[in-house]
């Protein structure tokens, strides 16, 4: 998506440091990619920390998608929101998808105890190796796999969250019943 | 909305602090002056939230982005406070809006600034500009590295 902004070769300036974050497509799905369910394929680019993802969450639990899941933590707004996706990545590395998504489930449920003691806890009820997800979650390999979604989903356009990509296009509106239909 | 290739006029507001700003203080750097509606609204948080996101590789790239709004200092303060924003926001409290309506970025029935992107080259010309089609639709962070890659030279 290009913007329809207006410019002028006529007031260039020095030349600087190519930008790395200028308007793609959304990436395509691809093998680093976490998905569940069956139906439409459905991108969605989600921040563990913000309770509108969570409402949407729980809202398209039940509809026929693909649901494709990209980290897209908003620091800013969200302090805790990168360590949370890290600890998702660090999920999945415990043997199965199905950690992954155990996690996400879990922190969407319930967003407001999500510090170390509390994140610790719940990697135990879901049966992690703690120590290893501890480990794992603090990896620089981890937040860079973290910050690769993050800045697909910037230079699609997005710029908040949920949002939602069908057939590469960007869904407006209503996610959850946008994405019913 | 001031157009390509115009000198930017240049102003001198308050910031967060309340320190006057210039433009002329950002001579010899690219400035993004980001125009937008008002502190703490929704699509305003969003707004800036992701500008700060990507704040590193704008300071990599050497792009200074800096919000001007219709707010006073003091709420730009809570503003970037709530936030974490760590760019300006400049006050155009008083008399209101008067440097976005030179910029063409005001609405004068709603009273507000207009959310709307311009460029200034290290010069201190308009280099490039980009207007949002209503004020509820953010000019994503993308743009302003589409901006840079526009107008650069390589």
């Amino acid at each position: 998506m290009r913007s329809r902004a207006r410019t002028s070769s006529s007031t260039r300036s020095k030349t600087l440091t190519p930008p790395e974050l200028t308007s793609a497509s959304v990436p395509p799905v691809g093998p680093e990619d976490h998905i569940r369910g069956e139906g439409r394929e459905a991108i969605l680019y989600l921040d563990l920390a913000c309770p509108h993802c969570a409402a949407t969450w729980a809202q398209l639990s039940g509809l026929p998608l693909r649901l494709v899941f990209r980290h897209f933590p908003v620091a800013s707004k969200h302090p805790r929101a990168p360590a949370l996706h890290a600890a998702a990545e660090a999920a999945a590395l415990q043997g199965s998808e199905e950690a992954f998504w155990a996690l996400v489930d879990s922190i969407y449920r319930d967003q407001g105890r999500v510090d170390d003691p509390h994140l610790w806890e719940r990697a135990s009820g879901l049966g992690f190796d703690v120590e290893r997800f501890d480990r794992d979650r603090r990896s620089t390999a981890l937040a860079e796999r973290v910050r690769r979604d993050f800045e697909g989903g910037i230079r699609a356009g997005v710029v908040a969250t949920p949002a939602a990509f069908l057939d590469g296009a960007a869904v407006a509106g209503d996610l959850a019943s946008e994405l019913a239909l | 909305m001031i157009a390509v290739g115009e000198k930017a006029p240049d102003f001198s507001l308050p910031n967060h602090k309340g320190e006057q700003v210039s433009l002329s203080d950002f001579r010899g750097r690219r400035v993004m002056l980001a125009f937008y509606p008002s502190d703490f609204s929704p699509v305003c948080s969003d707004q800036l939230s992701i500008y700060q996101e990507v704040k590193p590789s704008l300071d990599e790239a050497g792009l200074e982005v800096v919000g001007i709004s219709i707010d006073h200092s003091w709420a730009h303060r809570a503003f970037r406070k709530e936030l974490n924003l760590d760019f300006t926001l400049l006050a155009d409290f008083h008399p209101k809006g008067e440097i976005a309506e030179r910029y063409g970025a005001y609405l004068p029935d709603y009273g507000t600034t207009n959310r709307s992107l311009v460029l200034i080259d290290p010069e201190g010309v308009v280099s490039w500009v980009y207007e949002s089609p209503t004020p509820l639709e953010i000019p994503g962070a993308n743009l302003l590295f589409d901006a840079l890659e526009d107008t650069d030279t390589a």
